[in-house]
């Protein structure tokens, strides 16, 4: 399947990022088309088109904005920046290279939902991105494309960008809306959704950076257009942001559908050192392990669900044949023991039971036992927790115990990890 | 040490632009920050202030985030990613050289005052240039030895990033750094009371 670049189109474009250079590109001619367009049309459209959130959970966005109930204001749209999954930063990709497209997306999505506030929630540590956000705000507010009575068109827009301050679960909607309110990033009940009661108590909708940054197009091209670009129930192109041990790691830009085999192979120039591949993880920390069997399958939320894993936020982290896959699980259960929030038990505990337990088979210290211990502690977090946070810390080490018991089992025998002897005695 | 003016000045600007003044605690705690190095409970208090909240829902909120830092630390801020996607490209070897050249521990600063350096599970977002650290917040990628020794020199060399940092840099006292501590931490102390 031929690739066809749409966020990222003109990246090769040098400063790009100012102004001047991205209104050259064809930018915010999608902005003032919509601003021609009734608000309801543009929801229409965007139903239409089959976009889904790029944030992970791949929801429907003209959907979630037609939830909002009638008649209900002040509404607020908050763009989630908090890109923290680890294997992703595709965000932090789009906001550094081309800002005014994610802005433009905002200001087009804030229309057709009827805010008049907006906000940008960026993650503490991507300072440069925030730069980058801020001129690119500036810029704008300057062209009057931000700011009162936009364009002559009677449409008042403000643009906050909020800074977190290293908190993974502030990438979890509700927390967000509670860190933005100035609160620890602690996750709410649901119901109520955002959409009814979301920041400040008010409709709310929170779509994510590469979510915003597709609007544009939608808008310019029409919905037809982007409903014929990826598979029937998956439009539109992803970025992939492939790490781990291929030959050019980075990020790629792939028509929903496209094989995983074309990324891996083609575009990260397959597995480095004429390794074999072990197994590759799509969608970042959270998600399920897949292996080599499964590079056939399309990258598409459903397809990658029904190899069994999720396509998540869009990462691709590959391993070959000389990963130690308990120690890869360990770091990732140790990721989530340390961002846990803490409020609800099954997931403050439980992370940093399954983290000793970890400890413990890296360590030489495990005991027959373990294996099944860290299944029985998985399954009593999964579900049972307040927010995905809990769920998503078992997927990854329980599809590993999955299709890898052995190596748990050789930790156990060996008492130790047996990846690390045989680096060693490479080494000696 | 109180606030200077025209942080005070941006606290009550941020109060003016929400819609909730509580939502100013998170941006204030990094005005403080910006201009102190870190942030004390003389200053969690003064914001309080500013905003008209309870100093215990500033403290509350500081204290949920890991990146406001509650004492002072180096000139220059090094932390270096551990998770998997690094980890599979050679972080744990990254991070024993770093080690090893700065002749500190994970967490520690330098003798000179220089640098503050930690590993870190939270993963940085620069998995496809790893091994990767970001210093003073700017990132670092595809790490090697030779590049980790030009960064170590660079920053020995150069003054902390913000303009307000040699408040920051004066504040450190290298030799004792358990003094520091207990003097930034307080409310342990209050518990025990």
């Amino acid at each position: 399947m031929a690739i066809k670049p749409l966020l990222t189109k003109d990246f090769a474009t040098e400063n790009l990022e100012q102004l001047k250079v991205y209104e050259r590109t064809g930018g915010y001619a999608g902005f003032k088309k919509a601003l021609e367009m009734q608000p309801d049309a543009l929801v229409d459209m965007v139903k239409k088109s089959g976009l889904r959130g790029r944030g992970g959970a791949g929801f429907p966005t003209g959907n979630k904005w037609s939830f909002l109930p009638k008649g209900v204001y002040p509404r607020y749209l908050v763009c989630n920046a908090d890109e923290s999954e680890p294997g992703c930063f595709k965000d932090r990709y789009l906001m550094e290279e081309s800002p005014h497209q994610v802005l433009e997306g905002i200001l087009i999505a804030s229309y057709a939902i009827g805010c008049n506030l907006a906000f940008i929630y960026i993650r503490g540590e991507y300072l440069p991105q925030h730069e980058a956000l801020e001129n690119a705000i500036d810029e704008a507010r300057q062209a009057g494309y931000l700011g009162k009575n936009v364009l002559g068109k009677g449409y008042d827009i403000d643009v906050i960008l909020h800074r977190g301050a290293g908190a993974y679960i502030c990438g979890e909607e509700t927390a967000m809306l509670t860190s933005l309110e100035g609160y620890r990033g602690e996750p709410r009940l649901k119901p109520p959704f955002p959409a009814v009661k979301g920041l400040y108590g008010k409709p709310t909708v929170v779509n994510n950076v590469e979510t915003v940054a597709n609007l544009p197009h939608i808008v310019l091209n029409g919905a037809d257009w982007f409903k014929a670009i990826g598979t029937p129930t998956g439009s539109g192109t992803r970025l992939w942001c492939m790490s781990g041990h291929v030959n050019r790691p980075g990020n790629y830009e792939m028509e929903n559908g496209t094989p995983i085999r074309e990324l891996i192979e083609d575009h990260g120039g397959g597995v480095w050192k004429n390794r074999k591949l072990k197994a590759f993880q799509p969608g970042g920390a959270s998600m399920m392990v897949l292996l080599p069997e499964h590079l056939d399958v399309g990258l598409d939320f459903d397809a990658i669900q029904k190899a069994g894993s999720l396509a998540g936020a869009g990462a691709m982290v590959v391993m070959d044949e000389t990963t130690c896959m308990v120690d890869a699980a360990r770091r990732y259960v140790k990721f989530f023991e340390h961002e846990s929030c803490g409020k609800c038990t099954p997931c403050r505990e439980g992370t940093y039971w399954m983290a000793n337990i970890f400890d413990r088979f890296e360590g030489g210290e495990a005991k027959p036992g373990d294996i099944d211990l860290l299944l029985d502690i998985g399954y009593n977090i999964d579900g049972r927790s307040f927010c995905p946070l809990g769920d998503a810390s078992t997927w990854f080490p329980r599809s590993v115990i999955k299709f890898f018991r052995d190596e748990f089992q050789e930790h156990i025998s060996e008492k130790g990890c047996p990846f690390k002897k045989v680096a060693q005695e490479a080494v000696a | 040490m109180p606030l200077a003016k025209p942080t005070v000045t941006q606290i009550q600007d941020l109060a003016a632009r929400y819609p909730s003044k509580q939502s100013a605690i998170i941006p204030a705690l990094w005005a403080v920050q910006h201009e102190q190095g870190y942030v004390t409970e003389e200053a969690m208090a003064e914001i309080a202030q500013h905003l008209g909240l309870p100093p215990s829902l500033i403290e509350a909120t500081a204290s949920f985030y890991s990146m406001f830092l509650t004492r002072p630390e180096g000139r220059h801020d090094v932390v270096i990613c551990i998770n998997a996607p690094c980890m599979l490209r050679g972080a744990d070897e990254t991070v024993a050289y770093l080690e090893r050249q700065l002749g500190v521990r994970d967490g520690g600063t330098t003798a000179d005052g220089a640098i503050t350096w930690h590993s870190t599970i939270e993963c940085l977002g620069a998995c496809g240039g790893a091994p990767m650290m970001q210093v003073d917040h700017r990132f670092e990628e595809n790490l090697t030895p030779e590049r980790i020794d030009a960064i170590i020199e660079r920053l020995r060399k150069e003054p902390a990033p913000h303009a307000a940092a040699p408040k920051r840099a004066e504040a450190i006292a290298p030799a004792k750094p358990e003094k520091v501590r207990a003097a930034t931490r307080p409310r342990a102390k209050k518990v025990q009371d």
